[in-house]
């Protein structure tokens, strides 16, 4: 080794040595990432968590013009029998010009009558007024968030504020005997 | 790069103390570091928030331990856990109002601490590395308070949560998996409460480990002081016991003072009453105000309101707030003066006056409803708070006229107490001063 340095050895050789080096490490950064992977992923969802992940509800109660709040995946879920008036201003604002996120109403549904989506303002999380008598809508009618005020229609999409997407629309099935099954 | 050689001063006078300091001399080191320790002789009362910064975090520590033995992270537990340590455990009551206005004073003393680095130019060379020990202390501090303030699991705790992590959802793609990962389910529950009790009890020990590195920093190079001076000379300076010792003792003194007040009298006034209604997952409060800290962070996240190119208000809104917090960061590259002290500096004087009230208006915007004519001042009062970092910083350094800079500390102080007629003129010291090293 004692000539490691002298001229001869310009311009330096790749020897087994280096090949040994490179590998060694990449070896210990590939069985670094593997060994961390799991502390991480422990992190996510647990699996009795993922399990509560479908809901079924019945919606033969429901009246036309109401809505309920039912519970998917720990999220509030809003079901709404809409009225035929609803549905024709949800369908006339199809291509309105200040949709932020634009859909059409039926893209949207699975039935003209039922409105289904997720009570989860697409700004920051918090759930949005409308649900109950006597709550501020908005001024489209639908929902109104009054954390960072934003205004969703009667389509659930949204027209003013911060919010970037209109309420999400859950994966869901309308079922022959009068129920809804989420998830 | 200290101008002292400062140590080799401790003498062990007992047999053990001998040989402790023959095996491991810790003693060396701490009398070393706090009472042989050379400091400025002209550090004013602005220079106390450092002590009282460590006093805080122990008090957090203690009260935060004896909590847990009583505190119950459960979804369906933890509210009444809280009311069980008010009502039943004994002093249950004192150690809750201890810890929840602990944060608040914390932070106090943090601002104060971190304002007066701004003032005196604490960050510049060759402090830059002291400047950002202090930089992650204080964001570790927000995660910390951020999450603890979740464990009593009232209203504002959840929403709180809610809307602190939906901040991630900005993120195209990866941001929802990530929100995910941190909340251990679809929304705040139970999962991330367990884990943010967890976290909440490892990262004061993760602050006091930085503090360790940050007064070490501090101690390689030394305190700055109100002249902006390095000390030159002997004369310059004062041992820290007693000096040091006894003026930030009696600052400690009056700053838990005010402290106990709050505890004892208005325990409350600095919290939310949402926060003693239990968390409804379902039920969002109508105005949810962060705490008064967080309060110029939140009006900067509000105030993008307008998309630029692909990026979304929501996003943009993230990145202005987490922007706010990382330009600390880079503030010991952004100001170009030579001159360390804003007393010989007047126009960055005024402007940092400017920005302190700025700081304050943008927190009061924080706590008001983001509409009307709110939306727009917070847009301005965001646009002054950076632009104090990117651009006054940097331009007045450079087209600033700064003020003569005495020769050394002694030289300001002695300078002073002639003008005053007070102080000892020690003059003695004074002609020892005139040898400019
Ligand atoms: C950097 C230091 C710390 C800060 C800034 C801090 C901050 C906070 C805050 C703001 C709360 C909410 C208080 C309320 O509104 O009720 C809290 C609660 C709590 N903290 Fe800490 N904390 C710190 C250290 C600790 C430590 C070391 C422990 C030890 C395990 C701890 C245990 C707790 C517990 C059990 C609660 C829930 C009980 C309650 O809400 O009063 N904290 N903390
Ligand atoms: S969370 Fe709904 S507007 Fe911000």
């Amino acid at each position: 080794m004692s000539d490691a340095n002298s001229d001869d050895d310009w311009p330096p050789q790749i020897e087994r040595r280096d090949f040994l080096f490179v590998s060694t490490g990449m070896m210990a950064a590939v069985g670094t990432a593997v060994a961390v992977w799991p502390f991480i992923d422990a992190m996510n969802p647990s699996a009795d968590v993922q399990a509560l992940a479908t809901t079924e509800v019945d919606l033969e109660p429901i009246a036309a013009g109401q809505r309920i709040t039912v519970i998917w995946r720990s999220q509030p879920v809003f079901i709404e029998r809409r009225t035929p008036e609803q549905v024709a201003q949800a369908k006339a604002d199809d291509d309105s010009p200040d949709l932020i996120d634009p859909a059409t109403d039926a893209s949207r549904v699975k039935s003209e009558e039922w409105l289904v989506v997720v009570g989860v303002c697409t700004h920051l999380g918090c759930v949005p007024l409308g649900q109950r008598e006597g709550d501020e809508r908005g001024e489209w009618g639908g929902w109104f968030c009054p954390c960072h005020g934003s205004h969703y229609d009667t389509s659930g999409r949204i027209r003013r504020g911060p919010a970037p997407r209109n309420l999400v629309v859950p994966p869901y099935e309308l079922r022959d005997d009068g129920t809804v099954l989420i998830g | 790069m200290s101008k002292l050689e400062h140590h080799g001063t401790y003498t062990p006078t007992s047999g053990v103390g001998k040989w402790i300091d023959a095996r491991m001399p810790l003693p060396r080191l701490m009398y070393d570091s706090f009472v042989a320790y050379p400091v400025p002789r002209n550090l004013n009362y602005a220079y106390t928030f450092g002590g009282i910064l460590s006093i805080f975090l122990v008090i957090q520590i203690v009260t935060g331990i004896v909590l847990a033995m009583h505190y119950v992270p459960d979804a369906t537990k933890a509210f009444d856990s809280v009311e069980h340590i008010m009502r039943d455990v004994n002093s249950g009551w004192l150690m809750r109002y201890m810890h929840q206005n602990g944060a608040h004073f914390f932070f106090l003393a943090v601002y104060l601490h971190i304002f007066r680095g701004l003032y005196y130019g604490s960050y510049k060379a060759p402090r830059e590395l002291l400047w950002i020990l202090g930089c992650i202390i204080y964001l570790l501090m927000m995660a910390t308070a951020f999450m603890g303030y979740v464990l009593p699991w009232g209203q504002m705790s959840f929403w709180g949560a809610t809307v602190i992590t939906g901040f991630f959802t900005a993120f195209p793609v990866i941001g929802v998996p990530i929100q995910e990962l941190l909340l251990g389910g679809f929304a705040v529950g139970d999962p991330t409460l367990n884990r943010f009790f967890s976290l909440h009890y490892l990262l004061p020990f993760m602050i006091a480990g930085v503090v360790i590195l940050h007064v070490w920093a501090l101690h390689v190079t030394g305190q700055t002081n109100p002249t902006g001076i390095e000390v030159k000379s002997k004369t310059d300076t004062v041992p820290f016991t007693p000096y040091a010792t006894i003026k930030d003792a009696f600052a400690l003194i009056l700053f838990l003072a005010l402290y106990a007040y709050f505890v004892f009298y208005m325990p409350n006034f600095l919290g939310h009453a949402d926060n003693y209604i239990p968390a409804d997952p379902m039920v969002t409060p109508a105005h949810i105000v962060p705490e008064w800290y967080f309060l110029p962070f939140y009006a900067i996240l509000r105030a993008i309101t307008f998309d630029i190119g692909p990026i979304t208000a929501k996003l943009g809104g993230v990145i202005a707030m987490f922007s706010a917090v990382l330009v600390l960061f880079v503030v010991p590259w952004l100001d170009t003066s030579k001159v360390r002290s804003a007393v010989y500096r007047p126009w960055y004087k005024l402007a940092f006056w400017l920005f302190v009230i700025n700081s304050v208006f943008l927190g009061w915007l924080g706590s008001q409803p983001a509409e009307g004519v709110y939306v727009a001042l917070a847009q301005l009062s965001t646009a002054i708070y950076f632009g104090f970092f990117l651009i006054v910083m940097p331009v007045l350094g450079l087209v600033e006229k700064p003020r003569r800079l005495p020769n050394s500390i002694t030289e300001a102080v002695l300078e002073r107490s002639a003008k005053t007629g007070g102080g000892s003129p020690q003059l003695g010291d004074a002609t020892a001063s005139a040898d400019k090293s």
